[in-house]
């Protein structure tokens, strides 16, 4: 009886027919927690998968090739030479230009957005025209950087006195500062809107002007969470692929020069998992779980970050 | 009458279609509290916000008339000079909070980019601390967040911030509604304290403080003054019935 009256619904102790009971129990709203703890848990269970199985087949290149092997420097599959760590720096350097290029426009482009008062038709169509770069295919943004990207590249190689390849490390750094543009502007422009305008009329009051409200007060305030905002966005950018991949050159080996060409770990899975097998496969399969395990911690970190900037605001 | 100090003439205030405040003619005295007062959405915020020009930040509103701070007509000062001149404290504490106490009294100094020695800054915080009471509660945590404060002290330490930038009148916008009886009573005695440095000019729904502390009371009702002339005379002998109706709790 006691189980009865707990679901009931107008809360007034009506008892329920067992047939009556067990219809309730499928009713929608109380389904729905348990489908909801269903999927949470499908979630972590996945990456759990990806862990294992990422996990399993680099173990097993571990046991074949040793796992130092991948820490060298060569790669050349033929002669059962697997080193990765000319992909694994290109990775970080390729994001970390990308990340620099994107800053200084992050920033302009959120504290435009954030604190631009009159909301007109030309502040619409900015803002939507934003959201839209990220809705840009990636492949698209490798196309477009390889036609019109790269000649400029060229020039500016010729002009330099570089041989013109057009492609390489910065080639795929701008298209990719492009790329990840968007998506930090869009954590950092939410970041900035909550802090709160009484802070911000307390510095007008004083004399300030909206610049040095900006950079006095807003900016110091949302700080934590706009370098969230970059750090995420450098998880996205170490592991871009395909446009990273159609401009970067897909050259295996440490790049000498900004210009040089280059391949990033994602860019070098892509090129190469199609003709893989044996250790080979393991090695691309052991570099992306170093690729996954970085972009998870970076990911992971930025949360917590953005969280607690969130909590202080 | 006192030296009149800002002349407030034929104020009309718009909020893009509405009319919120209705030919405004105010003389506020120098060295004086003046309480504004009158029900909630009367337009006694408005009004205060007119004076620093701070409606300015609010896009579509449009101000008719004129103000004059000593005879000078206020859109003829660069509005972050007049701020300067004309400071402002708000209804609910706020101090920086990524500022230590020290830095939140000076930090006029420190957003307007003016470079001072440190002893300068050492003397400007120390005086505007003490003169609102709150040197000795702080002066062992001067670099501590200013947000670490309790409300009262918070306050007090907005109204220093405001005196640093040596005003000829500070504005108060219900400095008190958020605070406890105590740190309310602690804030009036300290702007009775004040007003022969400083002009103050308060707004307030609370009938009581204005009784409290002010030397002239302004009463606003519906955008229109109705009454306004020396606590003493409005609060006893009331000429407008409205004005009466209100001190004697009628609506509110």
């Amino acid at each position: 009886m006691e189980k009865v009256k707990k679901i009931s619904v107008t809360g007034e102790g009506d008892i329920l027919s067992p047939f009556n009971y067990i219809k309730r129990i499928f009713e929608f709203r109380n389904v729905l927690p348990f489908l909801a703890n269903l999927s949470g848990a499908l979630v972590a269970l996945i990456i759990l998968g990806f862990l294992l199985t990422l996990g399993a087949k680099s173990l097993e290149f571990a046991k074949n090739a040793g796992v130092a092997n991948i820490l060298r420097t060569t790669w050349n599959p033929i002669a059962e030479e697997f080193g990765g760590l000319p992909f694994i720096a290109t990775t970080v350097l390729v994001s970390i230009i990308a990340l620099g290029i994107s800053v200084p426009f992050t920033l302009s482009v959120s504290i435009f957005i954030a604190e631009w008062k009159r909301k007109n038709m030309f502040f619409d169509v900015f803002n939507t025209a934003l959201d839209l770069l990220s809705a840009i295919p990636s492949v698209v943004y490798g196309f477009w950087a390889l036609f019109v990207l790269t000649p400029f590249i060229r020039i500016l190689q010729l002009k330099l006195g570089y041989p013109p390849y057009g492609v390489g490390v910065l080639t795929a750094a701008l298209v990719l500062a492009i790329m990840i543009i968007p998506f930090s502007v869009g954590i950092s422009r939410e970041v900035l809107k909550l802090v709160s305008s009484d802070i911000k009329e307390a510095g007008f009051s004083l004399g300030a002007t909206e610049f040095e409200v900006t950079r006095v007060v807003t900016l110091p305030l949302a700080k934590q969470g706009i370098i969230a905002g970059f750090i995420l966005a450098l998880g996205r950018a170490l592991g871009e692929t395909m446009a990273v991949t159609m401009v970067i050159g897909n050259f295996n080996a440490f790049p000498k020069n900004l210009f040089s060409p280059s391949n990033t770990i994602a860019s070098l899975i892509a090129n190469q998992f199609n003709e893989a097998w044996g250790n080979h496969q393991s090695a691309l399969i052991l570099l992306g779980f170093l690729l996954f395990l970085i972009t998870l911690i970076i990911n992971l970190l930025g949360g917590v970050i953005l969280r607690g900037a969130k909590h202080e605001l | 009458m006192d030296n009149v100090i800002l002349k407030i003439r034929n104020l009309n205030f718009y909020y893009q279609n509405h009319k919120v405040l209705h030919s405004i003619n105010l003389d506020i005295p120098e060295n004086n509290i003046t309480a504004i007062m009158g029900p909630s959405g009367c337009g006694k915020s408005t009004l205060l916000r007119t004076i620093n020009r701070m409606h300015e930040l609010t896009h579509g509103t449009t101000v008719e008339g004129e103000i004059l701070l000593k005879n000078l007509n206020i859109m003829d000062i660069p509005a972050e000079e007049l701020r300067t001149r004309i400071g402002m404290v708000f209804q609910k504490p706020n101090p920086f909070p990524h500022m230590s106490i020290y830095d939140n009294v000076i930090a006029g100094y420190i957003l307007r980019g003016i470079k001072l020695h440190k002893n300068q800054k050492d003397e400007i915080v120390e005086n505007a601390l003490k003169s609102v009471g709150l040197w000795e509660e702080v002066k062992d945590k001067l670099f501590k967040r200013g947000t670490f404060l309790s409300g009262g002290q918070q306050q007090r330490l907005c109204i220093a911030r405001a005196l640093a930038m040596k005003p000829d009148i500070i504005l108060l916008d219900e400095p008190t509604s958020s605070l406890d009886p105590l740190a309310t009573s602690v804030i009036e005695e300290l702007l009775v304290k004040l007003k022969k440095d400083v002009t103050i000019l308060v707004v307030t729904h609370n009938i009581a403080q204005a009784s409290r502390i002010s030397d002239y009371v302004a009463f606003l009702y519906l955008g229109e003054l109705l009454e306004f002339g020396l606590s003493e005379k409005v609060f006893t002998t009331p000429k407008n019935a409205k004005t009466e109706e209100f001190l004697s709790g009628k609506f509110g």
